[in-house]
């Protein structure tokens, strides 16, 4: 599932429930949608309502880095959890993209600043 | 192989079944009382050989049929088993390679192996082009209510 928030310099994309290879799909297009229609800088995937990933979410995350990269854009994970954080480490895909945690926004309401915040 | 307890299950290669093959293999180990973590990884694990069959073995089809045989062995060892009669692999060598994917325009990433490796504590695949795949697993789990677990 994902929830899409267009902002003028930023796209935001609230993952939620199992990312695995049946759901992944359906996630990707929507995301690559809405990036399409305003190349916005930056584009965040935020994983704080993602119950479980494995790779498929990998592919995700290194499909829309190179979407981002193309037209010089920037790539931000919010909010994984342990599990996912695990997945991310073994792959190596922490470094594609910036990893924030306990960045509390909504789909609705306007965040405050990320409190955490760690490349690894 | 002293098996304790075994639960064998057959499903169609369709990518609904994903989620519920990994979650009863999860529900069959529940019974060691494991950590979260060590249960998140074992689900993992799964998630990566049985979507392996979906995509690759059947080549997403949804035709054809992915067996799962999980075993409680002694000492608190999972065993877990994933067999397709798909289209099988001819290097396996190069298929486990890390960031090796024959279809990458999937956006696959190449990383199921890898995920089965570092999550469990032994992998082995055997496979005949033509005839399937088998993957095995077997990952020991510690008792989450043990305090010498160390969790
Ligand atoms: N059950 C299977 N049947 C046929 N080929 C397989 C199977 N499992 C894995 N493979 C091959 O091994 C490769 C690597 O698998 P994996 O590490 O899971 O990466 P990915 O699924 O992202 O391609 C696959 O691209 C595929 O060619
Ligand atoms: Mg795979």
């Amino acid at each position: 599932m994902v929830e899409l928030r267009q902002e003028p310099q930023k796209l935001t994309a609230f993952l939620s429930g199992e990312l695995d290879h049946h759901h992944a799909k359906e996630i990707r297009e929507q995301i690559d949608f809405a990036v399409r229609e305003q190349f916005p800088p930056v584009v965040v995937l935020d994983f704080g309502h993602v119950t479980f990933m494995d790779s498929s979410g990998i592919g995700l995350i290194m499909g829309r880095s190179r979407l981002t990269e193309e037209y010089g854009g920037r790539l931000e994970i919010h909010n994984p959890s342990q599990q996912i954080r695990k997945v991310l480490r073994i792959s190596g895909a922490d470094r594609l993209a910036v990893i924030r945690s306990r960045v509390t926004e909504t789909p609705q309401q306007e965040g405050k600043e990320p409190e955490h915040e760690y490349a690894q | 192989m002293n098996t304790l307890n075994e639960l064998k299950c057959t499903f169609p290669a369709r990518s609904e079944n994903e989620s519920f093959a990994r979650t009863m293999v999860c529900a069959f180990a529940a019974q060691l009382d494991p950590t979260v973590e060590q249960l998140a990884d074992l689900r993992t694990a799964v998630s990566e050989a049985v979507t392996n069959c979906i995509v690759h073995a059947y080549r997403n089809t949804g035709i054809g049929s992915i067996t799962v045989t999980v075993r409680l062995l002694p000492d608190s060892v999972i065993y877990v088993r994933i067999a397709d009669r798909g289209c099988g692999i001819a290097d396996i060598e190069q298929a486990m390679t890390p960031l090796y994917s024959s279809a990458p325009a999937e956006e696959r990433a190449g990383l199921g192996f890898t995920v089965m490796q570092s999550f469990t504590d032994q992998l082995t695949v055997t496979s005949r082009p033509e005839r399937g795949t088998t993957v095995t697993m077997r990952k020991k789990l510690l008792n989450g209510t043990d305090p010498e677990a160390g969790c």
